[in-house]
């Protein structure tokens, strides 16, 4: 379980004085209570307005169309494209964490799975929403999926664009199989401890019958580990994939082979400062302390700052491979970057993707919260610069210095941001009131001198 | 702890999950589908008209050429609805006083065209040229199926763009010769009966000779059609 190789032992995965009972009151409480935080509350007010502010505008959308948005020749992408990426970036945590840190044993994944997975999932709904909205004429978007028509045409296989729609349906699938695949022993307890019968009622039908018998559990476990070897892969493939959407594509920086691992380092990167983002105010609010230790802290620091060397590295080659290259496009592009029109931007992208994140090196640093907000707000921020960046420095001056043009967001684009950014905290609000936002079964494997196995107990 | 679901739950929800599929499948396949469906797109439904004119009784009973009323279709993209003068030109003559053409003479008096209810409607979007069509060969007939023996007219083809797609990927499997367009019935391996000197053929013959002869290029693009 431990990843040192000093003989200090490290801290432990569970704050001291928890039994098997004290954890599963706890967690199952935040759903049950009768009391609800009035926090909690103000969140959903709060973001339950950019909700209705985000229907507003895919209406308006719906009816007057994409030229409500900024993008027009030569930048047709715009912050469709920008939010679609930056999203989908974002849910690759949560895979990572419930998917590859489970195959690889890591005993500190317990206690933020279950949040980091529901995040993947409300976070790859936000980004589908962009491209959905970007073809235009939403009500045709099923004219993606390879079904039977009446037009004699097929997709584009060859089309990055069509991979991703695999790409990114596929990882919605898995992503939501996993997720509830995982709740359901959690949800079984919170059947039974719970008092109403319509309560009851529910939650009985989400767990499907769970009994926890031994044969349940059997069951239980074969099918976590299939569905962890299914969304292992996908970790890597479905950000490989977005990456190809601009590297199969001839526009200097986007034409290049460092793309694919540059992104998917971006990606888990990015989505460790989300779970810090969602996770911290979290522990704050509903005392977890206990459960997500400072231990779990240290680790997510870690592992931002590990991505975001991988990500500087990405920036480095990008730019040594453009003056390598001896391309007049590729080097315009690198001056264009840092001193074009954008080059605030780009700027800030540096400072607070590479240079701020540095502050990770220190023990103190990752183990103070206000810290790692800070880092992880700076980290949310520059990774959505980076999408800025390739999406729009690299179209608003190509070839063509007669084609050039500048991009603009406008209202509708800001309202459609902030509003998919109130759909996420809604959705995950509304998880954290009315699911078990820690994996129960899990956690309690970790009470010292607990089960033999992790969750095996028969308790309740 | 008393029971909250009856042991009927296991059989319904087992069922839901065949139900759920079964739902998703079919629902995907209509509505993907739907189009190729006579009620939605009206192929073999006789379409009324204010004055119910019969193709049959012009073309096979009179032998009246599709060109003498639709004037327009080798030159232009469409075919032309003739104007009621034309029809006056013989119905000023024969039934001048029929009480069924009294719109007819109407519209003629009044300067007021008759409304026609259209067979053909393709999409905005789609771009058809009939002009093009005939000068490669292609006959009223392929797409508007047997006009002489329609009393009223209706569609024949669905003009999805799956049919679209069948001819311009195939066109030797549809091309005829240039004189031969506005026949009816037409047959290559019995020309004879069209009133064509050529050699009996196969279409799988003459089909690849037309298609070199007219320089029939297989237009697949988009933009050949929606511009």
């Amino acid at each position: 379980m431990s990843n040192k190789t000093t003989d200090v032992e490290p801290p432990a995965l569970i704050g001291p004085g928890h039994s098997l009972a004290s954890v599963t009151d706890k967690i199952a409480d935040m759903v049950l209570t009768k009391r609800t935080p009035l926090g909690w509350w103000l969140a959903i007010a709060v973001s339950g307005t950019f909700v209705g502010i985000l229907g507003f505008t895919v209406l308006s959308l719906f009816f007057r169309g994409v030229g409500l948005w900024g993008i027009n020749n030569p930048v047709g992408w715009g912050f469709a494209i920008i939010n679609f990426v930056w999203w989908i970036g974002i849910g690759h945590a949560g895979t990572l964490i419930s998917a590859i840190l489970l195959l690889l044993r890591q005993g500190w994944r317990t206690s933020i799975n279950r949040a980091a997975e529901a995040m993947t999932i409300f976070a790859v709904m936000c980004a589908g929403m962009y491209p959905l909205m970007h073809t235009g004429r939403p009500w045709l978007a099923f004219w993606m999926l390879p079904l039977p028509n009446s037009m004699g045409m097929w997709q584009n296989f060859r089309s990055p664009l069509i991979w991703d729609v695999f790409a990114v349906s596929t990882y919605a699938t898995v992503s939501l199989v996993f997720w509830y695949v995982g709740m359901v022993p959690d949800l079984a307890t919170l059947r039974d401890r719970a008092r109403n019968i319509w309560v009851k009622r529910a939650y009985g039908a989400l767990c499907l019958g769970w009994r926890g018998a031994a044969s349940h559990w059997d069951r239980y476990e074969i099918a976590s580990l299939l569905l962890a070897g299914l969304s292992a892969p996908l970790v890597v493939s479905v950000h490989t994939v977005v990456s190809f959407d601009f590297a199969a594509g001839i526009i200097p920086g986007w034409h290049t082979t460092i793309f694919p691992p540059y992104f998917v380092a971006g990606a888990i990167f990015a989505g460790f400062a989300m779970v810090l983002t969602l996770m911290l105010p979290l522990r704050a609010w509903y005392r977890l302390e206990d459960f997500i230790t400072e231990r779990h802290l240290q680790n997510m620091g870690k592992v931002m700052l590990a991505t975001g060397l991988i990500v500087a590295y990405g920036y480095a080659i990008e730019g040594f491979m453009a003056w390598y290259s001896g391309s007049a496009y590729e080097q315009f592009m690198l001056t264009n970057r840092l001193t074009g029109p954008y080059k605030y931007e780009y700027w800030s992208l540096l400072l607070c993707n590479i240079l701020i994140p540095q502050i990770m090196w220190s023990k103190k640093a990752r183990s103070s919260v206000w810290m790692l907000f800070f880092v992880s707000m700076s980290v949310n921020i520059g990774m959505w610069l980076e999408r800025f960046v390739i999406v729009v420095i690299s179209l608003h001056r190509d070839f063509l210095p007669s084609s050039w043009g500048m991009y603009h967001p406008t209202l509708y684009d800001w309202s459609m941001f902030l509003g998919t950014i109130g759909f996420f905290i809604f959705a995950f609000s509304l998880f954290i009131r009315f699911l078990p936002a820690i994996a129960i079964f899990e956690v309690r494997g970790l009470v010292p001198r607990g089960p033999a196995r992790p969750g095996k107990s028969t308790h309740h | 702890m008393a029971q909250i679901f009856s042991p009927s739950t296991n059989t319904l929800s087992k069922a839901s999950i065949v139900a759920g599929a079964l739902l998703a499948g079919t629902g995907a396949f209509a509505l993907t589908t739907a189009n190729r469906w006579p009620w939605i797109n009206n192929v073999a439904v006789a379409m009324e008209q204010e004055v119910p004119f019969s193709h049959k009784h012009h073309v096979a009973g009179l032998g009246v050429d599709c060109r003498f009323c639709h004037t327009a279709v080798e030159e232009s993209a469409n075919a032309g609805i003739p104007p009621v003068k034309t029809c006056m030109g013989c119905h000023s003559i024969v039934w001048k006083d029929a009480p069924l053409l009294e719109p007819i003479r109407e519209s003629y008096r009044t300067d007021v065209p008759i409304q026609w209810n259209r067979v053909h409607d393709l999409p905005d979007f789609v771009f058809f040229n009939h002009s093009i069509h005939l000068k490669k060969g292609i006959g009223c007939e392929s797409c508007h199926g047997r006009v002489d023996e329609m009393p009223l007219m209706w569609k024949v083809n669905s003009l999805n763009m799956e049919w679209c797609l069948a001819c311009h990927r195939n066109p030797q499997d549809f091309v005829r010769p240039r004189d031969q367009v506005t026949t009816m019935g037409w047959d290559p391996e019995r020309p004879e009966k069209s009133g064509s000197n050529l050699p009996p053929m196969s279409q799988a013959e003459i089909g690849p000779k037309l298609v070199q002869e007219y320089q029939i290029q297989s237009l697949t693009n988009c933009s050949t059609c929606h511009r």
